[in-house]
């Protein structure tokens, strides 16, 4: 077991919220048309009351920050904000479009030892990439931004969100950051806006795409250990939780919302008028979500994938129920495997109507 | 015990650290390595504040907590400082720092 693995072990056993994602604003230069966010300010937190929101997941326990948005260098205070989480000795991660980053600002980062940042790149193609984000000249400016940070020795990493308008060009992404010596991270999934908004959801590439890219080496390494089929669960995957959300991680909003998690919208209270560790430690909501084991999901814990599946709880909350399926994660398990999963056997199952008529032989 | 000359420690401001469960996590800005600190260096890293000798740290802290003879203690804390000092976390000098570092918090 590594250091890492450890301490996420130790912090699960204390129940310290070791890894915090907060969302400094939802305000954005760009427009992407696959974004789960809105992007005006309906009241974002000040400086002020952010620092004091650091000062409280410090006490806390927390280790881990990311830092996001919307843009995070959309709020002026930005760097404020981030020196201020440093003095506290937080691991500062940095989500943005790298747009606004220029070699003053990647200089500043580097000053405030930031661990890394991650900057979202959707093709190596100027009017692929642009189309997404609606901003004429942002993948040139984001690449600009890659180069920057680089050039002051900090690690990078190309996020590189697959939808329909991109899903030829993963593979010029991934030539592009190695070409400029950073990380590349795929992301497959599209998920419905924050508010529940579905909308986005036609962006999702098809299933038969998804299959190549659980196939393609270049993108997961090992395709057959990575396709395996699922091995039978054991008592400790029944008994094991299904994510960090809620156990050791959670996610606080510009307006200062706690929830489980950026992908899993159930409202467990509000900062602006609740203590940090009161939320964290008897919010009805995360304490129901602490609550779940992989042996009372009615659906999964009788499914064959359910020791190997990702299910995310966030998006089968946004289906309908916390316990239930999540069904983007389980067209993932079968385009991985090729093994049905239990809630497609469900769906697929023919029901008896409920009111049945004969004809009466005469 | 003599010593040639007093030295100051003090927290390098390019790492991240948090306390948990007793023992302090510190991870490097710089190359990311990641260390995790028993009680008694974990005593002597929130000690360091670029002030107090590192002697005086041994003495009147690590010798006062925990049940250890004066000689290894100070012995293992010039070992674990010459280690923290390697990977750039923990810095040292012969004289008093001018710039306090700030001061860890401490968590459950």
């Amino acid at each position: 077991m590594s250091l890492l693995q450890e301490m996420n072990e130790r912090a699960l056993e204390l129940g310290i919220p070791l890894g915090v994602h907060l969302d400094v604003t939802y305000r954005c230069n760009e427009r992407c048309v696959h974004c789960y966010l809105d992007h005006d300010d309906h009241g974002e937190m000040s400086a002020a009351e952010i620092k004091n929101v650091l000062d409280q997941l410090a006490e806390a326990g927390t280790f881990f920050l990311t830092l996001s948005g919307g843009e995070v260098l959309m709020r002026r205070d930005f760097f404020e904000i981030l020196e201020y989480a440093r003095r506290l000795q937080f691991n500062v991660r940095i989500k943005t479009n790298g747009v606004m980053i220029r070699e003053p600002e990647a200089r500043r980062m580097r000053e405030l030892g930031v661990e890394q940042l991650q900057i979202s790149v959707y093709s190596h193609r100027a009017e692929v990439h642009d189309a997404i984000t609606k901003l004429p000249g942002s993948l040139r400016r984001s690449i600009d931004a890659i180069r920057f940070l680089k050039s002051q020795g900090l690690k990078v990493a190309i996020a590189n969100v697959l939808m329909t308008a991109n899903m030829g060009d993963h593979g010029g992404v991934q030539a592009l950051a190695r070409e400029l010596g950073v990380t590349y991270t795929l992301d497959p999934t599209i998920t419905p806006k924050i508010d529940g908004d579905e909308s986005v959801l036609q962006f999702r590439i098809p299933p038969a795409e998804l299959n190549a890219v659980f196939h393609n080496r270049d993108l997961v390494g090992n395709v057959e250990e990575f396709c395996a089929p699922p091995p039978p669960p054991g008592d400790d995957i029944m008994e094991g939780y299904p994510c960090s959300a809620g156990h050791t991680a959670c996610y606080i909003t510009p307006y200062g919302d706690v929830l489980p998690c950026v992908q899993f919208p159930l409202a467990s209270g509000n900062l602006r008028r609740q203590k940090f560790i009161d939320i964290w430690q008897n919010s009805p909501q995360l304490n129901e979500v602490r609550s779940i084991r992989a042996k009372d999901l009615p659906v999964c814990s009788t499914c064959s994938h359910v020791g190997t599946c990702t299910r995310c709880p966030g998006l089968a909350y946004m289906e309908g129920s916390m316990r239930g399926p999540s069904t983007a994660d389980c067209e993932k398990s079968y385009q991985r495997t090729g093994i049905l999963t239990a809630n497609m056997l469900r769906k697929a199952r023919p029901t008896a109507p409920l009111v049945q008529i004969q004809p009466v032989a005469v | 015990m003599s010593r040639m000359s007093e030295q100051y420690i003090a927290r390098s401001s390019a790492i991240a650290a948090r306390m948990l469960g007793g023992e302090m996590m510190v991870m490097s800005a710089v190359d990311s390595t990641f260390f995790t600190l028993n009680e008694v260096a974990s005593v002597i890293w929130q000690a360091a504040d670029g002030h107090t000798p590192l002697s005086e740290i041994v003495e009147h802290r690590v010798c006062k907590e925990f049940d250890v003879v004066p000689e290894i203690a100070h012995r293992d804390a010039e070992q674990f400082v010459r280690d923290l000092t390697l990977h750039g976390i923990l810095l040292v000098s012969d004289h008093p720092f001018s710039d306090v570092p700030h001061r860890p918090v401490t968590a459950p």
